[in-house]
């Protein structure tokens, strides 16, 4: 298969027109993207990182571009049902690829300096500030889809905290995906948080629209000295959704960061998350939880880089599989030489419910210091048959006791959430997802 | 006392100076003990017949020809050799393989080649026995560790396999597998390239076409072999290449151990390795298979060493067998090896215990696949690696359970002891879980001689050399519990040894 | 309450009960002793249904309902309870979902409402008090790092909630200092009433002198070899096992 040839003919076509309708310095890295594109193609099998998912085919079908930037008709209060109520959120969209103006939380919310808006626009406010960041961490060389969205993103989302601010509110970005006809989207984020700045961040994934929707997403992160981010996402989309996420995170010395990943609701999703540690004493923790179930494909692969010595990093992935859903999780840590008294910990858990759910799973370390602390732990099994047995002694049924245990399975992940409506709605909607009552997208129908 | 042997490349260091903990004592005790020679180096002046360098269709069929094989055996060596053709050397590894030139190599060397032109009985040249001798196997039954049958091999031909008459009388047939070829040709046939097919991979592809020597092992039904068996292999000869195959084949209700050396001269330039060792156990068999690999590891600049590229399998065909593979691996400049187990037979059990030891320049990439396809399966991994040095060494293992184990089960243990900060320890666990009934632990850990576990042995007034051997052993043991008698004191020994004063 | 006939069982290939016949009426309290591995633990883990243990022959009879043909939960539900040896822990599941869990299956049975959130709080503070369990481990997940007198404690305290017919206490005096021991049998005590009965499996009498049993039976080999009343349990401490063993096998 040979799926890249429509992106390579989309390019050499839609080239002027992808220029007309975006920043320069997005612009700017356009054409290397495309040649790093051309020169790897659509990643097949073999590839090693992505060798439980084939984009081959998922890259495949003819989706629709929006190019032109035609005005989509959406209505986001739709999926502001959605929303994690009483969360005291300042709340956003993003309608595809690009941030809606329309909507705006009312002033006040944000503190001063604090910029939270359209990539492309600010971009060409501010050319400098973001060609200093953009596309520098997420290396179109090294990975075929960052350099497809690298050649065809034109929009997206700007985060940026100045020096020593405090963002105390939690910032929520809705991803909308809207359109009448399959629909490919290349969303592009970049965050910024300058030293000492705070800041929490929740991006929901959902569907408005019963389409195929292919999303490729990038995110550059940036967490300077003593600066902290909370980066949760949750995907609640349905079953004719395909996400490719790659998230690029570099740390600096002292900072602190939380990286959290649910997946209820999707069809195939691929999320990478690379995390480089540039400065000493810098922590961070990625976890993720993964229920799924029906046709499901959830891929999660991560490579932390200790590139200095004495910082902590925290892995924690928990999958459970049922019907016949497909679970990876690919996790490297990568210790340098020099990087001394490094402590790193991975885990991850899996329970198949189902003969034909499968799990695969690669917990990978490679060390090149000696004074290092790590530790991984990979498992695949079944529910404890002794505290099932406990349970059932005390007059709970079998399959209430399976619910009760699946679900402090998955909690311990949700647990690790440092925003704490949003970790009470997770236990709710896991609970209902166990349950069966969350059977696709159904988020907006609780809520309603 | 004569003994299979079991070195280091770095002698014992009776008398040795008591070092102290500071760091630059320890590293000049590190540049010491890395400036150790490889005490297996030296090479035997004998008579060998070697054939041209080259490989093509005409050096297959040649080397069919110097075996006297008969016509199946060549066709299978030609399937292979075209195979071969078609494919590229493997970069997967975590190791820097150098593009091998295949057409440098001889494939080719016979040291008992003169004798045989006489056309009297086979004879042993002197300095071959000589050479066994000094290399702790003794070929003269008299003097050989009791319990013990050695199938000598030298280059490209075994030189004498003892003990196989004592062998026949219980029916066990233990020769070389070009003796086997021409004795027991229909087992050869059955089993030969059935759990290693030539297709396998690129080494197992070149093996299959050109493999020399290696040993035959056949157990009948019922039987329990009353001696360990082994095969030493031996490089001597400049610019060849080993091609050894192994076939092991345990019938219904038998049990076999089984023991494997190596060594090598000391030569400037890489020498391939490229084996294979097959194993089948049926029903109820068990089998066990023991390596302590120390091929040349190259000097203390990289310089030479043997790659070591080796594809061992084992299938577990029968309801209950039992295969466990145990490795001590402290040679080679470049180890590429994944003793594997196909759990077929329902019930059957597999064990993977392994300990490899890196210093200096060596790469090692090993570990071992487990595919759990019976039901009610169960396998054991425990890894133990030790780096020192520039090396790298790395773990690399698959377990699988297809959607038919039920019930399968596997615990795996990987860990990395790091002993200097030049050195890297990579841990590469690949699982894939096909079914809801399996249960697949893996955990692995990375760590480093303590200071304080240091200072707590010099408290007590043991050395820092000999505390580093304490705790290395102390960490290896699981492993080393596993080898035989004959194998685990020396094994013992070299570990303490090989690694003193690495800590940095 | 209680008709056990000729009870047979085994785990794996291993027959451990021999043909155990017991009758326990309404409000008695009787008592299971015996050295180890004389299947003490495995009568009562076949009462109440561990699919590790197969039954091979007799029947057990619970109100008149056969209970080896129940499940699990619906031989709790009747009113059967066990205290376990050794609880085992249920990390992420919190004590309070347990029970809550617990106690509404139990009323579903019945036919009743769930309690709801209020009540439900209500009646764990009530029974808390009963074996002086503390809110901090109410508060914890089930049994998780819980020492081995809280443990049993907690065990007492959900006998408490669930408020059983038959309450099985499988060495609940294992483990336990003499204040936790007085906590546990004064709380096992208190949930006396003439109608609820009581099986107490022990290797010593120090229990027995708090919870006084009406019967003490001796299992030996898998099967009951000796039954009188308490003071059997006395003698028991004075002499030991050998003299009953001496006795079975003549």
């Amino acid at each position: 298969m040979q799926s890249e040839k429509q992106y390579i003919d989309l390019y050499g076509s839609c080239r002027d027109m992808l220029f007309s309708h975006s920043a320069d310095v997005m612009n700017a890295v356009r054409d290397g993207a495309f040649a790093d594109f051309s020169r790897q193609g659509l990643p097949t099998r073999k590839v090693e990182r992505y060798k439980y998912t084939d984009m081959q085919s998922l890259f495949a079908p003819d989706y629709g571009l929006n190019i032109n930037r035609l005005d989509i008709p959406a209505n986001p209060y739709e999926a502001f049902k959605c929303d994690v109520p009483n969360l005291s959120t300042s709340l956003y969209f993003i309608l595809n690829d690009g941030f809606y103006d329309k909507a705006l939380p009312k002033g006040g919310l944000l503190p001063d300096g604090v910029i939270i808006g359209s990539l492309c626009k600010e971009a060409a406010k501010n050319p400098d500030f973001i060609a200093k960041y953009y596309s520098k961490i997420a290396k179109t060389t090294e990975d075929p889809i960052t350099a497809l969205n690298t050649m065809l993103a034109q929009d997206g989302l700007f985060i940026y905290v100045p020096r020593g601010v405090k963002v105390d509110r939690a910032v929520q970005v809705i991803n909308i995906l809207r359109s009448d006809v399959d629909l490919m989207i290349n969303r592009r984020v970049l965050i910024v948080v300058e030293e000492g700045a705070e800041i929490k961040l929740l991006f929901c994934d959902h569907a408005m629209d019963d389409r195929r929707f292919l999303t490729t997403q990038v995110i550059e992160a940036y967490v300077a000295d003593n600066a902290s981010l909370d980066l949760y996402c949750l995907e609640e989309t349905h079953a004719k959704n395909t996400r490719v996420s790659n998230v690029y995170i570099e740390q600096q010395a002292n900072s602190r960061v939380n990286h959290n990943i649910i997946t209820l609701h999707n069809g195939v999703t691929r999320n990478r998350t690379d995390l480089i540690f540039r400065g000493e004493g810098a922590e961070c923790n990625l976890s993720g939880c993964v229920i799924a179930d029906k046709e499901q494909h959830v891929d999660n692969n991560t490579l932390i880089e200790h590139r200095v010595p004495h910082c902590t990093s925290n892995e924690l992935y928990k999958y459970v599989l049922d019907g016949k859903a497909v679970g990876a999780f690919a996790g490297r840590v990568l210790v340098h030489h020099g990087a001394q008294q490094t402590s790193s910990v991975m885990n991850n858990r899996n329970l198949c419910a189902t003969k034909e759910a499968r799990m695969y799973t690669q917990p990978m370390l490679e060390i090149y210091a000696d004074d290092v602390k790590c530790a991984h732990g990979s498992t695949v099994g079944q529910l404890n048959d002794a505290a099932l047995f406990y349970m059932r002694q005390r007059g709970i049924s079998l399959k209430e006791a399976r619910l009760l245990l699946q679900f402090a399975f998955a909690n311990e992940v949700i647990d690790g959430i440092r925003l704490e409506p949003l970790r009470d709605r997770l236990h709710y909607l896991v609970e209902k997802r166990f349950r069966g009552e969350l059977s696709r997208c159904e988020g907006c129908k609780l809520c309603k | 006392m004569a003994r299979m042997i079991i070195y280091s490349g770095i002698p014992s260091n009776s008398g040795k100076k008591v070092m102290e903990t500071k760091s630059s004592d320890k590293n000049e005790f590190v540049r010491q003990v890395a400036e150790q020679k490889y005490e297996f180096g030296f090479t035997t002046d004998v008579h060998t017949e070697i054939i041209d360098k080259g490989l093509n269709e005409d050096v297959v069929r040649l080397i069919s020809a110097k075996k006297q094989e008969p016509e199946w055996m060549l066709d299978f060596r030609l399937k292979a050799f075209r195979y071969w053709q078609t494919l590229e050397q493997p970069s997967w590894a975590h190791v820097t393989l150098p593009e091998i030139d295949y057409q440098a190599i001889s494939y080719y060397a016979d040291p008992m080649a003169k004798k045989k032109d006489d056309g009297k009985p086979k004879e042993i040249d002197p300095e071959l026995m000589k050479t066994f001798d000094k290399l702790g196997i003794p070929l003269e039954e008299r003097l050989a560790l009791s319990g013990v049958a050695v199938d000598a091999i030298m280059d490209s031909v075994s030189v004498k396999t003892t003990f196989k008459e004592k062998l026949a009388e219980k029916g066990i047939i233990f020769c070389s597998i070009g003796d086997a070829i021409q004795q027991h040709p229909d087992l050869v046939k059955e089993y030969l390239g059935s759990v290693v097919p030539y297709r396998d991979n690129f080494f197992a592809a070149l093996n299959s076409a050109v493999f020399s020597d290696g040993s035959f092992v056949y157990i009948p039904k019922g039987v329990r072999c009353p001696m360990e068996l082994s095969s030493y292999f031996r490089i001597n000869a400049r610019n060849t290449g080993q091609f050894e195959r192994t076939l092991i084949v345990a019938d219904d209700d038998s049990y076999v151990s089984y023991l494997e050396g190596c060594t090598a001269p000391m030569r400037d330039e890489n020498q391939l390795h490229a084996a294979i060792v097959e194993i089948v156990v049926k029903d109820n068999a068990e089998v066990k298979y023991s390596t302590v690999q120390n091929w040349y590891p190259g000097d203390e600049n990289g310089k030479g060493g043997v790659l070591n590229l080796v594809t061992k399998r084992g299938e577990l065909r029968g309801v209950n067998s039992k295969l466990s593979w145990t490795q001590v691996e402290t040679g080679s400049a470049i180890t590429w090896k994944y003793p594997s187990c196909v759990l077929r037979g329902d019930n059957s059990q597999a064990e993977f215990y392994s300990v490899a030891v890196t210093n200096n320049w060596q790469e090692a990439d090993t570990g071992t696949k487990m595919i759990h396809m019976g039901k009610n399966t169960k396998s054991t991994i425990i890894s133990k690696g030790i780096s020192a040095g520039h090396s790298q060494n790395s773990y690399r293992g698959l377990v699988r359970a297809t959607s038919n184990a039920d019930n399968a089960r596997n615990y795996s243990s990987c860990d990395s002891l790091l002993l200097g900060s030049d050195c890297g320890a990579h841990t590469f666990p690949y699982m894939d879980i096909h079914n809801d009934t399996a249960v697949v632990e893996h955990e692995a850990t990375t760590s480093k001689i303590s200071e304080d576990q240091l200072f707590y042995c010099n408290q007590r007034g043991i050395p820092t050399e000999q505390a580093v051997g304490l705790i290395v052993n102390g960490y290896a043991k699981d492993v080393l519990n596993k080898l035989p008698m004959e194998f685990a004191v020396e094994a013992q020994k070299l570990l303490s040894v090989s690694l003193e004063g690495t800590v940095g | 309450m209680l008709e056990v006939k000729d009870l047979h069982a085994k785990i794996g290939d291993k027959e451990i009960l021999r043909g155990i016949s017991l009758t326990i009426n309404d409000g008695e309290t009787h008592a299971i002793m015996g050295p180890n591995g004389s299947g003490k633990s495995t009568l009562s883990a076949v009462l109440v249904g561990n699919p590790l243990y197969e039954v091979t022959g007799g029947t057990v009879t619970f109100n008149g309902k056969n209970l080896l043909d129940m499940k699990p939960e619906d031989r709790a539900h009747e009113g059967l309870f066990l205290s376990f040896q050794y609880p085992v822990e249920i990390p992420g599941v919190s004590m309070t979902n347990f029970m809550r869990a617990a106690i509404n299956e139990k009323r579903a049975y019945e036919g009743l409402e769930p309690l709801n959130a209020a009540d439900f709080l209500k009646l764990m503070r009530e029974k808390r008090k009963i074996v002086e369990l503390d809110t901090k481990l109410t508060n914890r997940s089930v049994n998780e790092g819980f020492s081995g007198g809280e443990k049993k404690r907690n065990e007492i305290f959900q006998m408490a909630m669930l408020e059983p017919k038959l309450a099985i206490l499988d060495e609940t005096d294992s483990g336990l200092d003499v204040d936790a021991m007085r906590i546990v049998a004064e709380g096992v005590n208190k949930l006396r009433t003439p109608q609820s009965s009581c099986i107490v499996i022990t290797h010593y009498d120090r229990l027995l002198d708090m919870i006084r049993p009406d019967v003490v039976h001796v299992l030996y080999k898998g099967r009951i070899v000796k039954t009188a009343g308490p003071e059997l349990a006395k003698e028991i401490q004075q002499r030991g096992f050998d003299w009953i063993k001496a006795e079975s096998e003549s």
